[in-house]
């Protein structure tokens, strides 16, 4: 074997390995230039895999030299090859961008364990990707929880320690669900890899064991993937972890939370099962129309800008939802699209929000007056970002919400196009009111005026805010890549 | 369809997860919650580790002589899961300790009263950064 | 029940019950497990929390309703679920049938080693046993991010938790060798009986907490100090990804230990031994600085 045939193992291994090199070293400068370099090697064992997948075929890795389903095999289709993608390129962006807001944001002598803890929740995301063993991917799941749940304790305000308690047990909760549903099939056919699980279900899918492990495991993982109503955890956790923490679980987690979702029902249980015999199909429409909904309103009505944006996340994956829950090829390719696209604006517009705490210190709505002029760069960003979080033409935003729509439409479902319009003017309220603030609101008058915030936090930002355009505009990686991985994985393994 | 009292053992299983389940829900107090937690773990490992059981098997451990034995999977995961499980609980803990010497109080219903205070326009007590000690 | 010290208590018992029944069921690793970490860590974990948080708890105002409903219905589909269950013990099953009859038959000609359960953790899922190292080292590190800096508090020479005890400080001097002893018995003897790495570090870690405790905060922290548990648990991580990455070398996947020897037997044998130290090193490591963590903050007013 040479280094080519290790790829899938180095894109989990370097960051799983790093994060004790942080804490032997134990220096903070230091344990930030092992972050960052760990998480650009593994994005370009990332892009490298995604090339051999596109060009080949699924690729297949023997951990231990054990054949499956004895061993554990990492196993990395399209679909996988492009969500670990997604997941390393925004780990490189964030820790590129972590250094100073970092700095301000944590106690000096806790930054190498905190860099190590975020390595650990990005190896874990990347490790669920990856991996071809269903119990493999619940171990994965639980690295990455348990290290975001301490991170998201690490913001300044005190509710960030009692979210990350609401987080810690209701995550804990998913995961107890989704070992009951392995525990269900495994006990029906004897094996854990899920290569090997979709070509044994088929035969014990009418037993009311493989319904009951498919409900637990849906509903686990819904957990995870703050699918409304099940989504209590997600705002206050994000609104007050540390600007970094919450740029990469924004960008990376519930993306990973809906790759699971599409591995277990299109792959392991398969399309006809998932979305045909049980009446998954029905509820994920609804939950994920509702999500859009409830979850936009409530976010025009928050103060804290951070909130809003969490919130704004729950509606997002009720889109993403929305789009499996049609149960076509192209619904849930429209899903992989928005999934790519939603990191991209979300990572951004964290960031960004990120950069003004950095100056400020908070981001209440009113602390935006005035930013316009004062911060003009950071603020252009998030108007970009902005955009394409409504979805206007030119943008990436709009390249889901148009191929979303072209799926709701082969259907003839012409209310749920509707929804997804209002769910589009119900963003361009809650962006505006922040737009206006930061463009037509005169500051308060005895706040100091910030300056605009350094090169090393603007630059990871802007590399992500012009995505959101390139990936508008350019669309062969994102479109393509969504279409074929849709087929795909809908059309059985090559 | 089986007989029913052959059942019976994954019923009592059931039961064990729902009264877990039942205290890491309903309970306000949090060390309480997380004590229901590991009891609604412990009973699903009860689960898979029966899953394991082998009628007239012995522990696998390979002995002269001896042919039946217990599966060996699901005791490597349910290893795996214990350890996981009071990783949880140790991260809890801590947490709640922390949540205690920043609310004075670990009881879900104080901290909400306390949260919902502070979401009051101005947000005044805890824009302070000395507000959460570590 | 009102107070927590006996539901901690309670749950104490309840984990040495089902250390008890996975016994029965032929579980002995697991069993071991169950004990050493259930009943023994997560109580005194639970027990020094509580130190700190107070020990009686207040009358819920909550209606049980729905709660009770939630549960009802997650129960009503496990039952639902059981209803097709293959029996309690049944050969036939197909649990038993499609995977782990490979292990016992393969094991001992591909391993040398008579532990079936050694054998599938540390090499047939040796990856999953890694995460599983991970979760614990993640786990030790989330506590340093929470309760690691400022309010750690300086150690108390003699002073201890629970009062001068002179019949328990004897019987604990006599007792703490051999725990040590047994400690590294279960290391290193995890392949033919029960035990392993992750067993040794917990009752090592054990030993340590209980001569803390009698002899006072300080004096275990002379022996094993706290701010070398983190680098130490890093290293045991380390031990076990340098034995998985070495097989890159001879162009072998992640954690093939028969490049480790001549023979792939006793390369594999030399294999489990390794990755078996380095999850005890970090096991040990993180057990107790969660417990110097915990035991050794002050209660705020």
């Amino acid at each position: 074997m040479n280094l080519g045939d290790h790829l899938p193992l180095l894109a989990i291994i370097l960051p799983l390995l790093a994060a004790p090199v942080c804490v032997l070293i134990g220096r903070a400068g230091a344990a930030w230039l092992i972050a960052l370099t760990s998480s650009v090697l593994s994005l370009a064992a990332a892009a490298a895999l995604l090339q051999g997948v596109v060009q080949e075929r699924t690729v297949s890795y023997q951990l231990g030299g054990w054949a499956p389903p004895w061993g554990i095999e990492l196993r990395v289709d399209l679909l996988g090859a492009y969500v670990l993608l997604i997941v390393c390129a925004m780990a490189a962006m964030v820790m590129a961008y972590a250094r100073r807001s970092v700095i301000r944001e944590v106690e000096a002598a806790l930054i190498p364990a905190f860099y190590a803890a975020l390595l650990l929740v990005f190896a874990g995301l990347a490790g669920i990707t990856v991996t071809g063993d269903a119990f493999n991917l619940f171990v994965f799941l639980e690295i990455s929880s348990l290290a975001s749940y301490a991170l998201i304790s690490m913001g300044r305000d005190r509710r960030a320690v009692s979210a990350a308690f609401q987080y810690l047990v209701m995550g804990s909760i998913g995961a107890t669900f989704i070992l009951i549903g392995i525990g269900f099939l495994y006990l029906m056919t004897g094996t854990l890899n899920m290569q090997d699980l979709a070509q044994r279900l088929p035969a014990v899918s009418d037993t009311r064991t493989v319904r009951a492990g498919f409900a637990f495991l849906t509903v686990g993982i819904g957990l995870k993937l703050a699918l409304f109503p099940l989504h209590l955890w997600l705002p206050n956790a994000y609104a007050y972890a540390p600007s970094v923490v919450s740029a990469l679980l924004a960008a990376t987690a519930t993306k990973v939370a809906v790759y699971a979702l599409l591995r277990f029902i299109i792959d392991v249980f398969g399309a006809d099962f998932s979305l045909g015999d049980m009446p998954l199909n029905l509820l994920l429409i609804l939950l994920g129309s509702l999500g859009i909904l409830v979850a936009s309103l409530v976010a025009v009505y928050q103060d804290n800008v951070k909130r809003m944006l969490a919130y704004s996340s729950v509606a997002q994956v009720g889109y993403m939802v929305l789009g499996i829950g049609l149960a076509s090829a192209a619904g849930v390719s429209a899903a992989i699209l928005h999934l790519f696209n939603h990191a991209l604006m979300k990572g951004a517009l964290f960031l960004a929000l990120g950069a003004v705490a950095y100056q400020m210190g908070r981001v209440r709505l009113k602390d935006f007056a005035g930013l316009g002029r004062s911060m003009p760069w950071t603020m252009a960003a998030i108007v970009v970002s902005g955009l394409s979080l409504i979805g206007v033409p030119g943008t990436a935003g709009f390249i889901s919400k148009w191929y979303l729509v072209l799926a709701i439409l082969e259907q003839d479902l012409w209310p749920l196009a509707m929804l997804v319009l209002v769910g589009s003017i119900l963003a361009l309220l809650y962006m505006g009111r922040l737009v206006e603030a930061a463009y037509f609101q005169h500051p308060e008058k005895n706040t100091v005026v910030p300056r605009e915030a350094p090169l090393s936090l603007l630059l990871p930002l802007w590399v992500l805010a012009t995505a959101n355009l390139y990936f508008g505009l350019f669309t062969d990686l994102n479109v393509g890549i969504a279409q074929q991985a849709s087929s795909q994985l809908l059309e059985g393994r090559p | 369809m089986s007989n029913v009292s052959d059942l019976f053992n994954y019923w009592v299983v059931v039961f064990l997860m729902m009264a877990g389940f039942y205290v890491v829900i309903a309970q306000g107090n949090l060390i309480k919650k997380l004590i229901g937690l590991s009891l609604f773990q412990a009973s699903v490992f009860i689960f898979y580790i029966s899953l394991g059981f082998v009628e007239g098997g012995i522990a696998p451990i390979l002995e002269e002589g001896v042919s039946n034995y217990a599966n060996p999977l699901p005791h490597v995961l349910i290893l795996t899961a214990i350890v996981v499980s009071v990783a949880t609980t140790a991260v809890g803990l801590a947490l709640a300790v922390r949540i205690h010497e920043a609310y004075g109080s670990i009881e879900e219903d104080d901290i909400q009263t306390l949260d919902l205070e502070a979401d009051d326009p101005d947000e005044a007590p805890s824009d302070k950064p000395e507000d959460s000690p570590r | 029940m009102r107070d927590l010290f006996a539901v901690a208590m309670m749950f104490g018992i309840y984990s040495l019950l089902t250390a008890a029944l996975f016994m029965d069921l032929d579980a002995a690793d697991v069993a071991f497990t169950e004990a050493a970490v259930g009943a023994g860590v997560t109580t005194i974990l639970l027990l020094s929390s509580l130190r700190l948080t107070g020990r009686w708890e207040r009358r819920p105002k909550h209606s049980p309703l729905l709660p009770l409903l939630v549960v009802g219905v997650t129960g009503a589909a496990l039952v639902y679920g059981t209803l097709d269950m293959p029996h309690l013990g049944d050969p036939q099953a197909p649990v038993h049938q499609h995977v782990a009859p490979h292990y016992i038959e393969n094991a001992p000609q591909e391993m040398g080693i008579p532990n079936i359960v050694t054998a599938v953790l540390a090499s047939y899922r040796g990856f999953d046993t890694l995460g599983e190292t991970l979760v614990i080292f993640t786990a030790g590190l989330s506590v340093f991010l929470l309760l690691g800096s400022r309010a750690g508090g300086r150690p108390r020479p003699g002073k201890t938790a629970i009062g001068e005890q002179p019949v328990l400080r004897l019987v604990v001097k006599v007792l703490i060798p051999f725990i040590l002893l047994f400690a590294l018995y279960v290391q290193l003897h995890g392949e033919y009986g029960a035990g392993g790495g992750f067993q040794a570090g917990v009752i090592f870690a054990t030993g340590m907490v209980l001569y803390d405790l009698v002899f006072g905060e300080g004096d275990a922290r002379l022996v094993v100090p706290a701010r070398w548990l983190p680098r130490l648990a890093a290293f045991g991580i380390l031990v076990y990804g340098s034995v998985g990455l070495y097989a890159l070398l001879h162009g072998r996947p992640f954690l093939d230990y028969t490049v480790l020897a001549e023979d792939p037997m006793v390369g594999r044998h030399l294999g489990i031994l390794l990755v078996e130290l380095g999850i005890g090193i970090c096991v040990f490591a993180v057990v107790l600085s969660i417990f110097y963590a915990l035991s050794g903050r002050r209660r705020q007013p």
